[in-house]
């Protein structure tokens, strides 16, 4: 439509300047005003052209984030009227329905395994998850997230959850089954990590890969800080089921997440995030017997602003004490992980990560390990990595393992996790 | 003695209601004006433009970070939990970084929909939105079009007008000084749009590469010929064999200008340089690029001067 008004306006052109011409040759009286104030209109006409077209695509981005102002008056009824409104297929309203669609991503994950590991064995290759993510605004005081992964055995709910932005006094609260927010590593997606694995002490206290990941609600704020430093709490509560660490055996044995966390800017390149947290939770044994985790975290990152895209470093510990009542005796745990990864260009990473941990119901066991970790980034959508990984379990049993890893994401484009 | 102490707190007494109120009308103060958030530092440029002394406006990028890859720091929703109004670029320039922050900020006038969320692509004019499908063989596309906009003086004073109406909107007690301020703007624009068209006008229909396709809307609008990219898609890094092709191509068309944003590596845009003759511009896509320019008329200024030095200088 906009070619036509332009080829339009180019004829008037056309026309007036010969006019122009024309007049000019037997009166002799350039008629510069009137050229101008025309060059006025058509440029206001353009402003209103692209206005317009600005206006349309906004349109269509609020129909794809679901706009409340056409439901607002019939919230209630608006499921039942839906079949009332005309139904056409294809064209327009075809695509205008798929605007309606929340962004969808999926993300691949494959791995191979080479080498020996008696305790905790691995098969040679596998489609480990793929993960699809279903992402959409609800409304401006909502937004919905789904996280479903695939594995080779079965489908999980990973996390799905609503996210309520709106609320008063600057609270953010969430519904639904999601990680919890117990220390850092247990809120991070498999693909987000800098690994092909996740750390020792996260199989031996932390519940492994799914982590505290449970249905119930979640309520966070940002605290009143002295300034420059975000302070933020965050209070879960859960039904209390969550991998080999919470069992509910009972509707009370509901669970518990506090998490504080506090960050600092340094410079512009670096900064400090430190973290503590608590768990607590009834464990397989039945109501009587409480597992409680507490956890500290530490991240210190850089990353030069002019070249972001290049380099970082990222710095990271988390310390982690598991206290399991079980039968003779109460066990105390603890395990914890140091990691660096250090971007060397473009699309090659580096890293790093030493493990040690006891066991939480065998706490005199300790296990401990090493990895070094190379990536490569072909794009931002697909990534290689390369992990040599070597544990040495109690008693000296020794594992050294080679992990290959091949993640690929499709659709839509993500967040970066912070 | 006991007079003089009486007299001493009194004073102390009197001093802290002093302070108090001076507090208290600080803060009253300040909560008059609107807090602003925008993603890049243009449209911080910008909104101040419009906005004056009645609005304290605050970019989280920095105008020499790449603005695809900004980090999603939680210091920024210090900032962003009490703004007012976030003005973003939008197609998807912040989708890496902004929804995450918007969710987290805990403040319901900004989020998405609500009256403190502008999106000032929804003013400009739009280039390169692709027709039919769009697939990531073609590199990490813009699917609703090339959200590096702001570089036409046209987009400028749209978007200024728009932010303009949205703080008209947000504040209507000041809304006559956001429209003066829109006008007086939109006159400085106009004025320095002659200036900066006459400078440019001997060098219409010069060829240059650029680095990611962040000038477009620039090279449109002063009328200069993008033939080649070193990217050899968007958001790929270069490679050899592309980057062997845009030489053969640089000479062929004897183009005399690689342009290369202030984010990126220099190493490949001058081993092109060394091979074809071309000069290496490092060249600003935003205020705040180098310290010395902190307004949009700083930005052409700057640009355009960069670019007539490399013209000339390739004679
Ligand atoms: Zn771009």
């Amino acid at each position: 439509m906009r070619y036509v008004i332009r080829l339009a306006i180019a004829e008037v052109l056309f026309a007036t300047s010969l006019f122009a011409q024309e007049s000019t040759n037997p009166q002799a009286v350039p008629d510069q005003p009137d050229i101008s104030a025309l060059l006025q209109k058509i440029s206001d006409l353009e402003d209103r052209i692209i206005a317009m077209e600005g206006q349309m695509r906004q349109l269509k981005d609020q129909q794809a984030t679901a706009q409340p102002a056409p439901h607002s008056e019939v919230s209630a009824p608006a499921l039942v009227a839906a079949p009332q409104q005309p139904i056409a297929l294809g064209g327009a309203e075809g695509s205008a329905a798929k605007a309606l669609n929340p962004d969808i991503s999926v993300i691949g994950d494959f791995i191979g395994v080479a080498g020996h590991n008696p305790i905790q064995p691995s098969p040679s290759m596998q489609m480990h998850e793929s993960e699809i993510g279903l992402q959409a605004i609800l409304d401006p005081y909502a937004r919905g997230d789904f996280f479903l992964s695939f594995g080779e055995d079965g489908v999980n709910l990973e996390e799905g959850y609503i996210t309520f932005t709106s609320l008063p006094a600057g609270f953010v609260a969430r519904a639904g089954k999601m990680r919890s927010a117990f220390g850092k590593v247990n809120t991070l997606h498999n693909h987000i990590l800098s690994w092909v694995d996740r750390p020792l002490v996260t199989y031996n206290l932390v519940g492994g890969e799914d982590g505290i990941n449970d249905a119930g609600f979640s309520i966070q704020r940002i605290l009143p800080a002295p300034k420059g430093i975000f302070l933020e709490a965050t209070g879960q509560l859960f039904r209390g089921d969550s991998a080999d660490v919470f069992t509910a055996s009972s509707k009370s044995d509901l669970s518990q997440v506090i998490h504080l966390r506090g960050y600092k800017d340094i410079s512009e390149s670096t900064n400090l995030d430190l973290g503590v947290s608590y768990a607590r939770g009834h464990n397989d044994l039945g109501s009587n017997f409480l597992t409680q985790l507490y956890g500290i975290d530490a991240t210190m990152r850089w990353k030069p602003l002019r070249r972001s895209i290049y380099h970082s470093f990222v710095l990271r510990s988390e310390f982690f004490w598991s206290q399991r009542q079980q039968l003779p005796l109460e066990q105390r745990a603890f395990g914890f992980y140091t990691s660096a990864d250090y971007q060397l260009g473009r699309r090659w990473f580096l890293g790093g990560r030493f493990d040690r941990s006891d066991r939480n119901r065998l706490t005199n066991v300790t296990d401990q390990g090493g990895s070094l970790v190379v990536t490569y980034w072909p794009s931002e959508f697909s990534q290689v990595r390369g992990q040599y990984r070597f544990t040495r379990y109690a008693n000296n049993i020794d594992a050294h393992e080679l992990l290959m890893q091949v993640q690929f994401s499709l659709g839509a484009h993500g967040a970066h996790p912070f | 003695m006991k007079k003089t102490r009486n007299y001493t707190s009194l004073a102390v007494s009197l001093l802290f209601w002093l302070l108090l109120c001076a507090v208290v009308l600080t803060t009253a103060a300040e909560a008059k004006n609107l807090n602003v958030v925008t993603s890049t530092a243009d449209m911080a440029a910008l909104a101040q433009e419009v906005g004056g002394d009645k609005i304290n406006v605050e970019s989280i990028a920095k105008g020499y970070q790449d603005p695809h890859f900004v980090e999603a720091k939680p210091s920024f929703l210090l900032r962003l939990r009490h703004a007012d109004l976030l003005v973003s670029v939008g197609l998807q320039l912040e989708i890496g970084w902004l929804p995450p922050l918007i969710t987290q900020s805990g403040n319901p006038r900004i989020q998405v929909g609500a009256p403190g969320y502008l999106d000032a692509s929804q003013f400009s004019e739009i280039l390169e939105i692709p027709q039919g499908a769009v697939t990531r063989a073609e590199g990490d596309v813009h699917p609703l079009g090339n959200p590096h906009y702001w570089l036409d003086p046209e987009n400028g004073r749209r978007i200024a007008r728009g932010i303009a109406n949205k703080l008209k909107d947000l504040d209507p007690g000041d809304a006559a000084y956001f429209q003066q301020r829109f006008q007086d703007f939109d006159r400085r624009l106009s004025a320095a749009e002659q200036k900066w068209d006459a400078e440019m006008r001997p060098y219409r229909g010069r060829k240059v590469v650029t680095y990611h396709r962040s000038f477009p809307n620039f090279t449109r609008h002063f009328g200069l010929d993008v033939i080649g990219y070193v990217e050899p898609r968007p958001g790929i890094p270069p490679t050899p064999g592309h980057t062997i092709e845009l030489i053969q191509v640089i000479k062929r068309e004897n183009c005399k200008v690689v342009l290369v944003e202030p984010y990126f590596d220099l190493k490949t845009p001058q081993s092109i340089g060394r091979e074809t003759g071309a000069q290496v511009v490092v060249y600003l896509p935003s205020v705040g690029g180098e310290k010395q320019v902190t307004t949009y008329f700083e930005l052409f200024d700057y640009d355009i001067g960069l670019l007539i030095k490399a013209f000339q200088s390739g004679h």
